[in-house]
This record gives C-alpha cells, structure tokens and sequence, in this order.
C-alpha cells in the first residue's frame, strides 16, 4: 500500500507525557509490544508495556569491538541508538519447528503445526533497519520461495519508527542513503526533540494504521518551529557518522580484488565466530536441523538461524568449500557488498555498524573495503 | 515379526570426576524413555547388574593416566561396536592434564603422603589417543541433552546434530549481548565449541572454555585482542587457556605462546 506524504500531512507533535497513551493505545489493538531496554550492559529488543521499560536517560558509545551504555542528563526515550541484536528475531525466529512427524505403524503422519503468527508492535526501529526490513521482504517474500511464516508477521507488523538524532562512531547510513532519517515502511515515525524544558515528539503517520493510532492519542498540529527543532535533530545524527564506505563502483572494485593479499591478513585477525553474521539485521542465512526422539516415532525439523562463518556451512559431498576463516570472511563480506546487488537488486548493508561493533576483535567492514581498495 | 533386541549400552569410567556418566542419571524426565530404548547392560554407577559384553554402544567417561588404564581401553574397544567418549577427561585429557606441563614425579612426592605407592603415567591423555573413538561429546560436564541427541541418533542410525562451530552463534541465539564487547570481560566463547547453552555469559561472565576448542579456533587473535585492549596479562592468558581443555592442541599451543 502506498500513500502519499499528502494524505497524512500535517505533521503531529505528541507530548513527552503522552508517550505512554501510544503504547496503550496499541496495547487496546492487542499488539505484542517490543522496544529497546537495558540488559547486561547493554540495550536488547524484548517486550514493553511501560514507558519507563525504555533506555530513559542511556546513551550507547560504540568503536571497534566496544559498545558501551552511559548515563547522560537529558531524559531522552531514545538515546541509544541501536542495540545488540536486531529486529529480525521478530519475524524470523532464530529457531523454529517447521516439521513433526509421528510414526503410526508402518506409516508416517505428517502433523499440523499451528501458524498462527503473533500481532507485534516494534518501537524505535531506526532507518538502518526499516532498510533491513526491506532488504529481507526482497528475499523472504518476493523471491521464489517466500516464507509464510515471515509473511504473515510481516503482515501483522506495525512500526514505530525513530528518526537518529545522534550516530554511534560505527555509524554509517549516510553512505547506504539508509538513513539518518525513516522515508517509507514505518506506520509511525518519531523525532524526540529536547529542548530546555520541552521534551517532544514530532510524529509521522506512514499507512491508515498509523494514522488510526496518533487519532487516539493526544496531539497537536506540528509548529513551524517544532518542525524545524526535529529536522535539526536530525541533521546532527547526519554530521555526527562515525564511519564511511564508498559505495560507488563498490562491487566491480571488490570482485576485481578476490585474490588481493589484503584478505589474507584479515583472515588471520578473524575469529570465525559469527558474531558479525549474528548481529547483522540483513543476514537470513538458516539451516535445518533434523531430530528425532529416543523411540524414533517422532522426528521434528527445526529451522536455526546459521552463520557462513562455520565449517559445515559450506559442506557438499567430500569437505567444506570454505575451509579457510579467510575466505568465509571474504564470503561474507562480498556477499554484502558485491554479490548481494547482484542477486536482490541493493547492497546487503545498511550501515547500521553493529558487526563492527560486536565483532569481539573489532574488524570493521568499511576499514577493509577501503584497505583493499588502497592497495590495489 | 520378531521384536528388535534392544541394544546393550555400557559406562567406563577412566580419570574422571564421575560428573559425565551421572549426567545419564540427571536425564530425569528422559531416563525412562533411556531405559526403555536402550538395554543398560554394565553401568556401575546406576546400577549392579552387569551384563557380560559385548556391546552396542559404550560410553568411556576419563582420560588415560595409568599403564593399567591405558591397557583396559583396548579391552573396552574390542567389546564395543560404537564407542563414544563423553566429557573434557576422555576427549581431551581434562583437567588432570594440568601435569602434562610439569614433571609428574614433582607433583606425586609433594601431593601424598607414601609417593612410592603410586603408579602413574607422566601424561593424562584423551581416548582418541589410544584407539578409535566413534564420536566425541565434549563438555565439562557434558550437556545432558547433548548426551540425549547422541544416544538418540544412535538409536536411530544418523548423524548426532552437535555443532562444532563458536559458543557465539549459540550466545547470539539466545539474545545474550557479547560479553567481551559491552563488559570487557574476557570470553573464550570465540574459540569455544558451543554445546552447554552459553551459560557463563548468561550470567555475564567470561567463558571458560569448557566445552574445548571449536572447530577453527583463532586463538592468536583473540590472546592478541585480549593483551591489548583488555589489558591482560601473559599469566592470565596462560591460566584461561589451561583449564579443563588444557592439553586439547589449540588451547595447548594458545598457552604455550604466552609462557615465559
């Protein structure tokens, strides 16, 4: 469905203090609620009721290999401004039964599963991954083989945008035109503005569900000067990147480089451990799983969220294609940045930084693209 | 149509804690549908009926550390058709191993009262040095259901679904944050074969490693990592590595590298 900016024009502002009536509102719509919150040192994605579950007050502070939470004074729902995993847990599971079968005799009974997919709300999904969302709708829904299960969540989903106000150092969606700011996919988009003693939110109504939500909330039409507070917000997120990558000619340069000694060296400072794979908002990749119980009248397969940084990954008949921790990096890498144009029509990056952030030994993509290209 | 004969399971113990083969006994809800699939023939530990082998399926619990031992594996082997060795001691030399990096003979006259009246290899070993292992089941301990999923292929003629690869993919699967990235806590998790549910960093804490190296362990990178943006020592470095996997080859050399 898709709407113009027209039909929702103006733009609202709703309070501070009304933040809460949002969450109830899609609380009476019986939506599961989900949002950003602080566990172990870090900002998870799990489920919110309440207002006070959001990172109030946390900001994250992310480089090489570290993302650390601080305290900062302004109250903001939204300083953090990505956590460490992703949304895509949501809609594709990183487990699932996809099969039971029960033995019956000499025959074999195929068993129903149930697919009914929950009613989910996700709260403060930045550009990076509304772009990811996307990126997986093109391989989950629109290729040959789309995935029932994703689709009916997908369908299900409702979206509240957050438009960046700041970056982390491992930023880098202004390379990807993947953000600072939501453009589409969203059923709501926030921009939190605090100002001395006003604490608001600018608000975009994206789809006639979003639209319905803000009508049960208070709000108030958008004031030329609180409109222009929320796009200064968000030009700062825009000046404040932590990183860059070049995009232009990208693949070609990289596909030119397979064999380029640089790859070698990164092969030797990765760990094959999949952190990157893990954390990264665009990696589908699964495996099936097979099992059966003791008695062997039951066997399930199970769907699990799988890394190309394994071994077994690339096992065919007789070994591992990939056998070297250098090229599943270079695999993985070139499947972001150059194979994924190719196959699905975008890169297979969003510049949301996390893989840099969570690799436990720092390795940043955009580093190695560029040393590849400088030592051409 | 006759009925299938259940096959004959058997328990060894070598050097071990004894934790491995108790895990068969912690299995609770699934011990009877064990018992039921399965003919617990010579299982001491369980129970004092021994049946006389050979058998289906053994589990060796323990690693090698006597001449008598090292003898007594190859008996087990020749009774057994699939032999699966279970635990940190038997795949790897476990903790005992420790000694491996010493003089065997400076622990025994320190540690006991009469050293004369003990006999002992200089080197605790894992089975797989001393006959075919069928398959290895890391862990100290093992993870019940692991055990449960090997048993259960087993019964059923195919290959045991037990990942070789990091503890991360497993840590991430659960949601955990890394522990290393938002604590700064050092974790072996990268160069851990994963197995027991990422327990430690779920309590945010550092991996120890005991479920051994994983399958590609880049453990220069990680010690490298570790010495210079978690300001460990060498001495610390050497003291993860040495733990219950001490002497499986990567975490062995790992340690090696950073030993004055």
């Amino acid at each position: 469905m898709s709407l113009t900016e027209k039909q929702y024009a103006p733009k609202a502002v709703v309070a501070r203090k009304d933040f809460q009536s949002l969450l109830d509102a899609l609380l009476s719509q019986k939506y599961e609620i989900s949002g950003p919150v602080v566990r172990d040192n870090a900002v998870v994605y799990d489920r919110i009721s309440q207002t006070e579950d959001l990172p109030i007050g946390w900001i994250d502070r992310q480089n090489h290999g570290t993302y650390h939470l601080s305290r900062n004074k302004k109250k903001s729902l939204f300083g953090c401004i990505n956590g460490s995993h992703t949304w895509k847990k949501f809609l594709y599971p990183m487990e699932k039964l996809v099969l039971e079968a029960r033995r019956d005799g000499k025959k074999i009974e195929l068993q129903e599963l149930p697919n009914e997919e929950p009613r989910q709300a996700l709260i403060g999904v930045r550009s990076c991954d509304l772009h990811a969302l996307q990126i997986l709708d093109k391989v989950l829904i629109e290729g040959p083989y789309a995935d029932l299960s994703y689709s009916r969540r997908r369908k299900n989903l409702f979206i509240v945008a957050v438009n960046c106000s700041r970056a982390s150092g491992n930023c880098f969606c202004v390379s990807m035109d993947t953000g600072p700011k939501a453009t589409s996919g969203f059923d709501l988009a926030l921009t939190e503005v605090i100002d001395d003693d006003n604490h608001y939110f600018v608000c975009e109504t994206g789809s006639e569900s979003g639209l319905a939500i803000l009508k049960q909330i208070p709000h108030h039409e958008a004031s030329v000067e609180e409109l222009a507070a929320a796009d200064k917000a968000i030009q700062n997120a825009v000046s404040r990147m932590g990183r860059s990558l070049k995009t232009d000619q990208l693949p070609e340069m990289l596909q030119r480089n397979f064999d380029n000694p640089e790859w070698e060296k990164v092969g030797q400072r990765c760990l094959s451990c999949g952190n990157c794979t893990m954390v990264c908002p665009t990696c589908f990749c699964t495996t099936m799983e097979d099992r059966t119980d003791l008695s062997g009248q039951v066997m399930q397969r199970w769907r699990k969220i799988d890394s190309c940084h394994t071994v077994e990954f690339s096992y065919i008949h007789g070994g591992s294609i990939r056998s070297s921790g250098m090229s599943r990096y270079r695999q993985w890498m070139m499947h972001k940045l150059a194979y994924w144009p190719e196959q699905f029509g975008t890169f297979g990056c969003v510049g949301c930084g996390r893989c840099i952030s969570w690799c436990p030994v720092g390795i940043d993509i955009t580093e190695e693209a560029r040393t590849i290209e400088n030592s051409e | 149509m006759a009925k299938k004969r259940k096959p004959k399971l058997a328990v060894w113990k070598f050097a071990s804690c004894d934790g491995c083969q108790l895990s068969l006994l912690d299995c609770e809800d699934e011990l009877l549908a064990v018992a039921g699939a399965v003919d617990i023939a010579n299982f001491p530990e369980a129970s004092r009926r021994i049946v006389k082998g050979p058998y289906d399926l053994s589990l060796v619990e323990g690693s090698i550390t006597t001449s008598h031992d090292a003898e007594r594996i190859h008996k087990v082997r020749r009774m057994s058709k699939f032999l699966v060795t279970i635990g940190s001691c038997a795949t790897g030399g476990g903790i005992q191993a420790l000694r491996n990096f010493k003089d065997v003979n400076t622990f025994v006259s320190q540690v006991y009262a009469n050293p004369e009246y003990i006999e002992t290899l200089n080197k605790s070993t894992p089975i797989a040095d001393h006959v075919f292992v069928d398959f290895e089941l890391r862990g100290c301990p093992i993870n019940k259901y692991q055990l449960i999923e090997v048993l259960s292929a087993f019964l059923n003629d195919r290959k045991p679904n037990i990942p070789t690869h990091s503890l991360c993919i497993e840590c991430k699967r659960r949601g955990i944050p890394c522990v290393m990235v938002s604590s700064g806590i050092p974790c072996l998790g990268p160069v851990t074969q994963a197995g027991c549910g990422a327990i430690c960093p779920s309590y945010n804490r550092g991996c120890y490693g005991c479920f051994g190296p994983q399958e590609t362990p880049n453990t220069g990178s990680l010690s490298e990592w570790w010495q210079q943006k978690l300001d460990v020592n060498d001495v610390d470095i050497v003291r993860a590595y040495r733990t219950f996997n001490a002497y499986a080859e990567p975490f062995r050399k790992a340690s090696e590298a950073y030993e004055k």
